[in-house]
């Protein structure tokens, strides 16, 4: 049976697009067949990281409102066969996703598909509720920051009341805490939440803690998501991430500053 | 939360609200009527002024009509009662006729008294009537309260099992517990009831409450209580954060 994964996080920029690619990418590489949908209507920027920006010519709106078949929107990724992006409409707004239109897409998605990652937009108005309400599971992407992690513990309420498993009185979203942008040395520094603030005050279990690193700007200007990167942390840690989330055991990696070659030969 | 059952830190209310709700109890006197002839009751009031003149007074009455079943004249029954200087305020114990005559003529009903005891004698001035505690439903919530949650126990005590987030709320009319970490805002008593307390395993809150008297956790004595299993209660006016050991 396929499920529904919703990676949101109510505030914007802590890098839930980077995370919906690179945890796409990684099942496809799993050989899992997988599909991700941009809710971002009127924002989107999951082709541009999924470097399939040229070849967008139907979109999600379209779909929903019968003026394309999902065939004609699915992009199919360049590198990864398993792998495919509903981009969003970028000329429209949020209003465009009906309940209704979105619904269909997703159960005919589901008959075709292992894995539907839904990239939810910013905030907590209709994007983010449309693209929630229908997910089995939850990637709340966080950073180790006060301000991310209270729009987190928000996002977990509405999960909690109003997601369509929710309300429907069956067994709860399973809420998965992705720490990103995790800075050990500024954590040990004392200007970052450390991981255990984060857990303390969510109280979710951890899926997977990604190390700040130059690596992830690069893959999005790029267009490839950064867990196709073999020489980069935070690619080792989406991979880690996937690996658990399909159920292998993998210990917690880059929670600890390790200091640089040259820093530790010249004692710096 | 609603305005209407707390006072709003200053800052949050620029404009100042033109008036508050708050429930209060009272004690009233009760108006036994025992006859529906207005020329009866006109000689009876007659006769307890002649006794104690001056002694009403612009009290307010209940009239209580578990001893007559005859139609009232509530309108007729208003009159000579003011003109007596009582003022009535409801009726309580009426049958289903006489209430809806009531009503009609302006006078809401109250709620019934448990075992009702009639005293001999009609009206009994000052007769301290009980007051009913009203709310007693609690209300237990077991998962964690989320920022922008809020959890609200209109009818008695709350209790949270888990921790309340920043930004989360949580109201009772009675009183609020938490097992788990308070961080958001706590407010007990939000009908006045000024015996209601505030129990946490551990204080982290942003603001609290008691029968409208707030307090947020900024001066230096409250931050050392922080992350303790405290209970906060009202002492005379004064809003009382005590350590629970």
């Amino acid at each position: 049976m396929a499920r529904v994964i919703v990676v949101t996080s109510g505030k914007g920029g802590v890098g839930k697009t980077t995370t919906s690619a690179s945890f796409a990418a990684g099942l496809a590489l799993r050989d899992f067949k997988t599909v991700v949908i941009d809710f971002d209507v009127g924002l989107r920027n999951l082709d541009l990281i999924m470097g399939c920006e040229r070849r967008v010519v139907y979109d999600f709106v379209n779909v929903i409102n019968g003026e394309a078949n999902l065939n004609q929107a699915l992009i199919k990724d360049k590198r990864l066969s398993n792998l495919y992006i509903l981009p969003a409409s970028q000329t429209r707004d949020k209003e465009a996703l009906t309940h209704e239109g979105v619904e269909i897409v997703i159960e005919e998605l589901k008959k075709r598909f292992d894995y539907i990652i839904c990239d939810s937009p910013a905030g907590i108005e209709h994007g983010a509720h449309i693209a929630m309400y229908f997910a089995d599971d939850a990637l709340v992407t966080t950073n180790p920051e006060v301000s991310s992690v209270r729009d987190s513990d928000r996002i977990l309420g509405l999960i909690a009341s109003r997601s369509r498993r929710a309300i429907n009185n069956e067994e709860p979203v399973q809420e998965l805490l992705v720490l990103t942008r995790y800075d050990s040395e500024r954590v040990e520094r004392g200007d970052m939440l450390a991981l255990d603030d984060v857990l303390e005050i969510l109280g979710i279990p951890l899926l997977g803690v990604i190390p700040e690193s130059q690596t992830v700007l690069l893959a999005s200007n790029e267009g490839v998501p950064v867990i196709l990167n073999e020489r980069s942390d935070a690619g080792h840690a989406y991979a880690d991430m996937v690996a658990r989330y399909l159920g292998e055991e993998r210990p917690h990696r880059f929670l600890t500053h390790r200091k640089n070659f040259l820093r530790r030969m010249f004692g710096g | 939360m609603s305005a209407t059952t707390t006072t709003n830190p200053p800052e949050q209310s620029p404009q100042r609200a033109a008036f508050e709700l708050k429930g209060s109890l009272f004690t009233l006197t009760i108006f036994y009527l025992q006859s529906s002839d207005l020329a009866v009751i006109t000689q009876h009031l007659r006769d307890k002024i002649a006794q104690a003149p001056g002694f009403f007074c612009h009290a307010p009455v209940v009239i209580d009509l578990n001893d007559l079943h005859d139609p009232v004249d509530f309108t007729a029954l208003v009159a000579l009662l003011r003109q007596y200087q009582l003022i009535p305020v409801g009726i309580r114990h009426g049958s289903e006729a006489q209430s809806t005559a009531a009503l009609a003529a302006g006078l809401p009903l109250l709620p019934k008294q448990r075992a009702v005891k009639r005293p001999d004698t009609a009206p009994e001035p000052q007769a301290p009537e009980k007051p009913l505690r009203k709310y007693t439903r609690t209300r237990v919530y077991s998962k964690p309260v989320r920022s922008g949650q809020q959890l609200y126990a209109p009818d008695g005590d709350l209790i949270i099992i888990g921790t309340v987030s920043g930004g989360a709320e949580v109201l009772a009319a009675g009183h609020v517990h938490v097992y788990g970490s308070l961080r958001g805002r706590a407010l007990a008593g939000v009908h006045g009831d000024n015996h209601a307390r505030i129990f946490c395993s551990s204080l982290e809150a942003e603001l609290v409450s008691v029968a409208g008297n707030y307090r947020i956790l900024e001066k230096p004595s409250d931050i050392a209580k922080l992350h303790q299993p405290v209970q906060i209660y009202l002492e005379s006016e004064r809003l009382m954060i005590r350590p629970l050991t």
